[in-house]
């Protein structure tokens, strides 16, 4: 079967049409659907074993005794490492970081354990010991044989519990802790029309459905590792770190990754094990972690406790904005998430009290999930704004609208672009708003009770430095070299697209290289950055290629280039040209004797920051949009079912129309699955999860998802590259308050603690 | 060790397979088709899943040796429109899901044409509503459900709305 880039598509962009902004064929689709597409636990080596971890069971204490001489008798074992047995790794760094990658060295490790270099249990399924056998069932099997003893320590286990011992989070690279503007307390007690709300987050689990894999291959003191991570510069960086080898002879090799989230940007335990495994048995080693394995050694959503309160006007006008959260740690690791940093944006308010607190329990490190700290904010604000406009008898996009402010509510900064007003204006058009019945419970179809709901999107946009090389072959031939990651949000195909459009040559004429840290190095595919970061890099190699190539025209004297500067040039049909006449690449090339002509950016990072400085003094810049969604709710079970949905975006220029809205639907739909189904379960009693696995954590099925209707505004950010806003994690903001508010609506029940289970609505 | 024989995507395979061994670890391990993945290995999220026999199967929760004589065909040996019909209408993102979803959805419209009921009412017909209820054993994260449908529902010769 051949399945090649679209042909539609190519005749519409040949001449001077862009790609940008087209609906695209993804490039890998063909690897794809064929099952060509290799992921990090099938590439075969020669000699290849297969490890399996053991997890501890208890929460917190010391291993006395650790017994493998069952598990070493197997048949096919190669060896079983524990802390008795194996050469450590070197420590997790700490200290002062040297470099942008030192840094996130660092502050990308999982956890601080040095596993199998310590006696120290620190959670409920930290790993103990690996096997390492010939086949992958002896590997399973021989690992339910190591016998464990284990003096245990006093835990602190149970979030409910200590979360009113919280204490105050101190500022750190996830954003400020507090914000204060004006009284809020004040306000809010001497408003006209309040609303007051507590509401609850469980944790939550990414469950990208390739399990965490590494294949690690030892070759002298050279290592090749195979790996699903959302960063392999960072990854390489620590790898280095971990294993005392120079970063040049570490190669780490992720060209698809099956499924992220969040997940596989931190350095956890499988990856470091397969490395050290390997390096102990002088084996190639593949850890596949089971999916257990990954509830048990990959962090998830903190849980979180909220309270939103809102004071306003008779004309619901706001007067206070209150927002607090508490959040969990781990003991050995996790980041406070910045729960209640969206609320410093969306509305204006003269008096504004944000707070986040944090409490640190003996559990696995909590870690990025899916818009970390927005994806549940939102889920608290947009409820609270939805009880106000109930609370005061207004349409909640009326509400929204008269509280929409000129500039940043905290500290009065411009925003870069926002079109909220805009976003709910054509929203509500196309979702037919004007027939919602305002009054609970007033709708039906059927039997069902009909619900519609309304909430707000928001997601700060950053940017990342990024390298790129792009080369041009005397055949006109492009190759762009960006050590991007292609976990599913078609980065090759987006800039492959923008190469083609920079260079005015055919779609299909361009390849990208991405995911092998021998590449120029490309930011992690995380926190919404990599498209535009990465575009800022293809970008600028393109037009240092374009005078490249027009620096080799102009000296021939035969060139209808000559004299000509690029400015004044148009780029088309592979080549440059004036009016009617020019030059494509491949005559430029023949002509002056070249095989290929080539372009290296490097991030400046002095630059880069500089910049960065500069439009943070000025913006405040995010990805924003309207969610709207329509429940259906049985009467008598209070069973809910989403039976549409319309999120209108603003993410600035769309590279992609395709590729971009499917990643902005699966946004919704794990917004969808935290609304209404989704929760890790811990046992408050010895930390360990309940529910890790696809049959009991209950991720959002084909019968759950209805036609999700996506409209992006697609108006240029005036200061990101292209105009591009990332589209990764916008999405799942908003869309929990979205379905709250539209069970709120159709039942007139408030659920104000996630997931909304019919045990909440009964 | 049991020796057993099967056609695998048209070619015969000997296999000496371990009576444990799961038809999923043999075909990704043993004989290096890594189409089928593995997202559980417990039969929950159908990320497994290939034809025996015509049948859609967890080839995660099948025994090798319950394979013998039989004929399995995974999504390297899979030559439909549905290829085409997933990148056309973006069933997928990162892939991961997509052979079994494929290799699902060939199976499913095999077995509603033959008439097996589902619990959507009318079932006669194949609504979108049919399709969703049908691939529900095969879970896809990214959320790429809609053009997964989509996908299905322009190859069954519906129009996809």
């Amino acid at each position: 079967m051949t399945v090649t880039q679209s042909e539609a598509v190519e005749e519409r962009a040949t001449g001077t049409t862009k790609y940008v902004g087209q609906s695209v064929d993804r490039l890998d689709g063909p690897a794809k659907t064929t099952g060509k597409a290799r992921f990090s636990a099938e590439f075969p080596y020669p000699g290849l074993t297969y490890a399996a971890v053991v997890h501890a069971t208890i929460s917190r204490g010391r291993i006395t005794a650790i017994d493998t001489a069952e598990a070493k008798a197997v048949r096919g074992v190669v060896d079983v490492l524990t802390h008795e047995n194996t050469p450590p790794m070197k420590p997790v760094p700490k200290g002062i970081p040297t470099s942008m990658n030192a840094v996130f060295s660092a502050m990308l490790s999982g956890t601080s354990v040095n596993y199998l270099a310590t006696d120290e249990v620190h959670w409920n399924g930290q790993p103990v010991a690996v096997v390492v056998a010939e086949t992958p069932e002896t590997a399973r099997y021989a690992a339910s044989l190591v016998r464990l003893t284990y003096r245990e320590l006093p835990a602190t286990l149970d979030f409910a519990a200590e979360e009113p011992k919280a204490e105050p989070q101190k500022g750190g690279l996830m954003g400020g802790a507090s914000t204060d503007k004006g009284d809020a307390p004040a306000a809010l007690a001497a408003a006209a029309h309040s609303v007051d709300l507590a509401f609850s987050t469980p944790p939550h689990n990414h469950n990208a459905l390739e399990p965490h894999a590494t294949t690690a291959v030892w070759d002298g003191d050279r290592l090749t590792v195979h790996d699903s991570t959302q960063g392999i510069s960072g990854l390489r960086k620590h790898l280095s770190q971990r294993f005392g080898l120079p970063e040049k002879r570490i190669r780490v090799l992720a060209q698809y990754v099956g499924g992220g989230f969040g997940g596989k940007g931190s350095f956890w335990a499988g990856t470091l094990l397969a490395v050290l495994a390997a390096r102990a048995t002088g084996r190639p080693v593949r850890l596949s972690l089971t999916r257990e394995g990954v509830y048990h050694t990959v962090g998830g959503r903190t849980p979180s406790t909220q309270r939103v309160a809102l004071g306003a006007g008779a004309d619901g006008r706001l007067t206070a904005l209150l927002h607090t959260s508490v959040s969990r740690l781990g003991q050995v690791g996790g980041m406070p998430e910045n729960i209640t940093g969206s609320s410093r944006h969306l509305y204006a308010c003269d008096n504004i009290q944000l707070r986040q607190s944090v409490v640190r329990l003996d559990l696995l490190s909590n870690t990025f999930m899916r818009a970390p700290g927005e994806s549940i904010g939102s889920f608290a604000m947009e409820s609270a704004v939805d009880e106000l406009a109930c609370e005061l008898g207004m349409d909640p996009i009326e509400l929204r609208a008269r509280n929409e402010p000129e500039r940043d509510p905290v500290g009065g900064k411009q925003f870069s672009n926002r079109r909220l007003v805009e976003a709910y204006r054509v929203g509500a058009e196309m979702f037919g708003w004007r027939e919602r019945d305002a009054r609970p419970g007033a709708m039906r179809d059927g039997r069902w009770l009909v619900g519609m709901g309304v909430a707000t999107a928001y997601h700060p946009q950053m940017l990342m430095p990024a390298n790129a090389t792009v080369r041009i072959d005397a055949a006109g031939k492009v190759v762009v070299q960006c050590g991007l990651h292609e976990i599913g949000v078609g980065a090759a195909t987006a800039q492959a697209q923008i190469a083609a459009d920079e260079l005015g040559v055919p779609l299909g004429s361009v390849r990208v290289e991405h995911g092998d840290s021998d590449l120029p190095q490309a930011p992690f595919a995380g926190g919404s950055v990599q498209t535009a970061s990465a575009a800022a890099a293809v970008v600028a190699a393109c037009a240092k290629l374009k005078r490249t190539l027009l620096g080799l025209a102009r000296r021939s004297a035969a060139s209808p280039l000559r004299g000509r500067r690029l400015e004044e040039l148009e780029v088309r049909d592979g080549g440059l040209y004036h009016g009617g006449r020019g030059q494509t690449y491949a005559e430029i090339l023949a002509g002056a004797g070249r095989g290929h002509a080539e372009a290296v950016i490097k991030a400046n990072m002095l630059g880069f920051v500089a910049k960065t400085v500069r439009d943070t003094r000025r913006y405040v810049k995010a990805a924003s949009g309207a969610q709207f969604c329509e429940v259906r709710v049985d009467p008598d079970t209070f069973e809910v079912r989403v039976s549409r949905w319309l999120g209108v975006f603003d993410v600035g220029t769309v590279i992609n129309t395709r590729t971009a809205e499917s990643q902005l639907r699966g946004g919704i739909v794990m917004g969808i699955g935290m609304a209404l189904s989704e929760q890790t379960l811990i046992d408050g009693r010895d930390g360990r999860i309940m529910n890790p696995s696809l049959s009991e954590y209950h991720v959002p099925v084909h019968a759950d998802i209805p036609r999700i209707d996506l409209h992006c505004l697609n108006e240029p950010d005036p200061i990101s590259p292209l105009g591009v806003v990332g589209v990764g994690e916008v999405s799942i903001t908003g869309a929990a308050a979205a379905v709250a508010n539209a069970v709120r609506h159709a039942t007139g029940k408030r659920v104000v603690d996630l997931p909304i289970t019919l045990d909440k609505l009964l | 060790m049991t020796e057993i024989r099967m056609k695998v995507n048209g070619d015969v395979e000997s296999l000496d397979v371990e009576p444990w061994v799961s038809l999923l670890d043999a075909l990704r391990d043993r004989l290096d088709l890594t189409g089928p993945k593995k997202g559980c290995d417990q039969g929950a999220c159908g990320a497994c899943t290939v034809l025996a026999d015509g049948m859609r199967i967890n080839a995660c929760l099948a025994l090798a040796v319950q394979y013998d004589g039989s004929e399995i065909t995974t999504i390297e040996g899979v030559a439909h429109p549905l290829q085409e019909a997933f990148v056309r209408h973006d069933g997928f993102q990162c892939g991961y899901c997509t052979s079994g979803q494929i290799c699902s959805a060939i199976g499913m419209l095999a077995e509603h044409a033959s008439g097996m009921p589902s619990v959507v009412a009318d079932s006669s017909e194949l609504t979108e509503a049919e399709v969703r209820e049908r691939m529900s054993g095969n879970l896809c994260r990214c959320g790429a459900y809609n053009g997964i449908v989509d996908a299905i529902m322009d190859v069954a010769g519906k129009d996809a709305r």
